[in-house]
């Protein structure tokens, strides 16, 4: 994969502190054919939905055939695209005439996506039982963990479908970026674990038993704060659901590594304020603990200075300027101009700052960015120009 | 601070006679510094607030620049008229713990629990445990009186707050009518019982004249549209919301005419390029053709915010402006933005 070729030195730079910086080229990441997943991931807010779709189109218009999940409940991927609604299924985005490649875009439901599995792992009879359980109706629809769960059993349906050669996905918003790598695992490991039993198991049989002196405190407390009810339910679906979880949770676990093999590409998204930074930083280095491909970082609404004169001129030097002028007093234009551009300085230096800083700390990420742009994405030609800022920006051709 | 082309109905009354404030916004507002510069306003007049977390993300403490706060109440701003903000970094598991401490004594329990993995299910896995938690903890600090401890037997029922405000850094916009639909939310686990009872306790404060749900957002298309979306969420559920606090205002650089000249068809370059040249600046020329791009840029952003904020101030709840920061926000910035609320009309 490309995005993981060290000895490239196209694209580098050098930030404010002098450190080698190295760009992330999206559009050598999306032309090459042996990358066929990419994980849009980061904090709320910084743009990740939008980042999946113009990666998606850009990706498409360049040849691929192209897929986009979008996790989000808010529908901002489908507004952006034009699009009414995304359901389940993945649906075509019109592209212009002469696109080489094709887009499709979906929202996942995951109720719908759990029900999909329970269908297909247990025999009709067990399936009613289990669709119709009022303990899998909560599971399947609120449970902390399950859109991820889903997110990943739909990546792991549309890669084995082969009927796309490049996945982008984007993750559920959660408190944490980290969530979608632990979330699927600590549902997995509580409808695999010792709780799930107990709870589910008669009074009168052995496991009971094991638990020793503090059984009794439990029971009552459990019994106290639930109600008798819900363990009924939580039994009933425990037996049905048995003979399903094996598969279910091999497969979950398939996806899983999918997502450390090599064709996987991780895509950090940010925006240049601390606390994005920091929770791209978490991850960045979790995907290094877990031996993830992290192809690098997007930080989004930045705020570059333009090429040409102005970039040379100084936040000092445009406010001693606009000083004299407003002395003057008969240049308030120019003296506007001065100050909307050291604040525009002082503002590139602020973001410079805080991405050196994060850089320091991880010296080989890969790193483009998108300027922040004057209005909203809300069309095909803005995310196509969100592609193209990614893909200029890896490729060293703006200020800096 | 900009002008105000719609004037907002009257700020005061958004905050008055409530005594639980939460405020919510798009990830990137700014609601955890909005939350902690509301807490310090409504401590002006020599009142004790608290100032809940539930997020746990530390950012008030990162905000106060202290180390992670621990599950206590912890005292620490001190406004001038001796008002005082206590933080508390409010967490799912210590909140259990306590409650089934508090409610059961059953502190024992609550630890074999905890080994059995039932703790870690009702705190991060159960939908709502989590939040029925955190919020709960909120409207016990609300109910609590001096003297007592909010534990049903042995509290005082009558007598002075204990708080005179709550304020609560709630989840983000997208998920915060899920999070204060806490008996809806528990209603898959628990149709009867003691969780249900105590979240029905909850909705009951949440739902009621005392508490506001503050909404944060910034003059961009998308935090206002979720605001607008959340807004519309709070209605259905009948929780009444107080104001629209736009935060990170910039103030305008350029006069009405220029920024209209600058919207169509961009600023007068050999204005601009004459008036670089009487500054003495090399290049006039080009340096002009360049801060004239800066410019229109800039015009368009000021004719989106005033779109984007008329619109806000079409829902029809005060809008409150705070200005940018430069800089990042620390506790000076903070007292700074308390005045700015409550020279905008804020307080108890």
């Amino acid at each position: 994969m490309t995005g993981s070729a060290d000895d490239s030195d196209r694209g580098t730079s050098r930030g404010v502190d002098g450190a080698l910086r190295r760009a992330l080229d999206t559009d050598a990441l999306l032309d090459d054919p042996g990358t066929r997943i990419v994980v849009c991931c980061g904090s709320g807010g910084v743009g990740k939905t939008t980042t999946a779709a113009a990666l998606g189109l850009r990706a498409a218009e360049r040849g691929r055939r192209a897929v986009v999940i979008t996790v989000d409940p808010a529908r901002r991927l489908a507004q952006s695209m034009g699009l009414e609604s995304l359901d389940n299924t993945p649906r075509p985005v019109p592209l212009p005439d002469g696109a080489r490649g094709s887009m499709h875009a979906m929202m996942l439901d995951m109720k719908r996506t759990f029900d999909e599995v329970v269908r297909e792992h247990a025999d009709p009879e067990r399936a009613r039982q289990i669709l119709a359980n009022p303990f899998y109706q909560t599971l399947s629809t609120s449970f902390s963990g399950t859109q991820e769960y889903m997110a990943m059993e739909k990546l792991g349906q549309l890669r084995q479908s082969g009927e796309w050669d490049l996945i982008v996905v984007d993750t559920p918003p959660s408190r944490s970026a980290l969530d979608f790598l632990d979330a699927p695992k600590r549902l997995g490991r509580f409808l695999d674990g010792r709780l799930i039993r107990f709870l589910s198991t008669p009074a009168s049989t052995g496991a009971f038993r094991l638990l020793g002196a503090g059984f009794n405190l439990m029971t009552s407390a459990i019994g106290k704060i639930v109600g008798a009810q819900f363990l009924d339910d939580l039994r009933s679906f425990v037996s049905a659901f048995d003979t399903v979880f094996g598969g279910f949770q091999e497969r979950a676990e398939r996806t899983y590594r999918l997502l450390r093999a090599p064709g996987t590409a991780f895509v950090v998204v940010a925006v240049p304020d601390t606390d994005a930074m920091r929770e791209a930083s978490f991850f960045v280095e979790r995907l290094a603990t877990d031996a993830m491909p992290l192809a690098g970082l997007v930080v989004n609404r930045a705020h570059p200075l333009p090429d040409g004169a102005a970039s040379g001129l100084s936040r000092d030097l445009a406010l001693s300027a606009a000083d004299a002028l407003d002395r003057a007093g008969d240049r308030p234009l120019a003296a506007a101009a001065l100050r909307l551009h050291a604040e525009r300085v002082r503002t590139r230096e602020r973001e410079t700052l805080l991405r050196d800083r994060m850089l320091s700390g991880h010296p080989r990420v890969r790193v483009t960015e998108v300027a922040a742009l004057p209005e909203d994405v809300h069309d095909l030609d803005g995310l196509r120009r969100i592609g193209a800022a990614l893909a200029d920006a890896g490729q060293g051709r703006t200020a800096e | 601070m900009s002008e105000r082309e719609h004037p907002p109905p009257r700020p005061g009354q958004a905050c008055a006679g409530a005594r639980l404030h939460i405020v919510t916004g798009k990830g990137g507002t700014g609601k955890t510094t909005v939350a902690a510069a509301l807490a310090t306003a409504l401590a002006a007049d020599g009142a004790r607030v608290l100032l809940v977390e539930v997020e746990g993300r530390q950012g008030v403490a990162t905000l106060l620049d202290e180390a992670p706060l621990r599950y206590e109440e912890r005292e620490l701003v001190s406004v001038p008229g001796g008002g005082r903000v206590f933080v508390l970094a409010a967490d799912a598991e210590a909140a259990l713990l306590e409650y089934l401490e508090m409610f059961y004594g059953m502190r024992r329990a609550g630890q074999a629990l905890n080994r059995l993995g039932a703790v870690d299910f009702a705190t991060t896995i159960a939908p709502g445990l989590r939040d029925v938690l955190l919020t709960g903890k909120a409207t016990e600090a609300v109910r609590r009186r001096r003297g007592g401890r909010g534990r049903p037997s042995g509290a005082p029922s009558t007598g002075p707050f204990h708080y005179d405000a709550v304020v609560m850094d709630a989840p983000p916009t997208g998920r915060i009518a899920q999070f204060l639909n806490v008996n809806s939310e528990v209603a898959g686990l628990a149709r009867v019982g003691p969780i249900r009872n105590h979240a029905d306790k909850v909705m009951e404060v949440i739902r009621s004249a005392q508490t506001r749900v503050h909404f944060v957002t910034v003059l961009e298309e998308m935090p206002a549209q979720e605001c607008r979306d959340g807004v519309a969420e709070m209605a259905a559920l009948g929780i009444e919301v107080g104001m629209v606090v736009v935060n990170m205002v910039r103030s305008p650089l350029l006069g009405e005419a220029d920024l209209a000249a600058a919207v169509d068809g961009g600023p007068d370059v050999e204005d601009l390029a004459a008036g670089l040249k009487a500054a003495g600046l090399a290049d006039a020329g080009p340096l002009a053709e360049d801060l004239a791009e800066e410019v229109r840029a800039h015009a368009l952003r000021v004719a989106l915010e005033r779109r984007v904020r008329a619109r806000l101030s079409d829902l029809g709840h005060p809008l409150v402006e705070l200005p940018l920061v430069e800089g990042g926000v620390g506790r000076a910035a903070l007292d700074g933005l308390a005045r700015h609320l409550t020279s905008q009309g804020v307080s108890r």
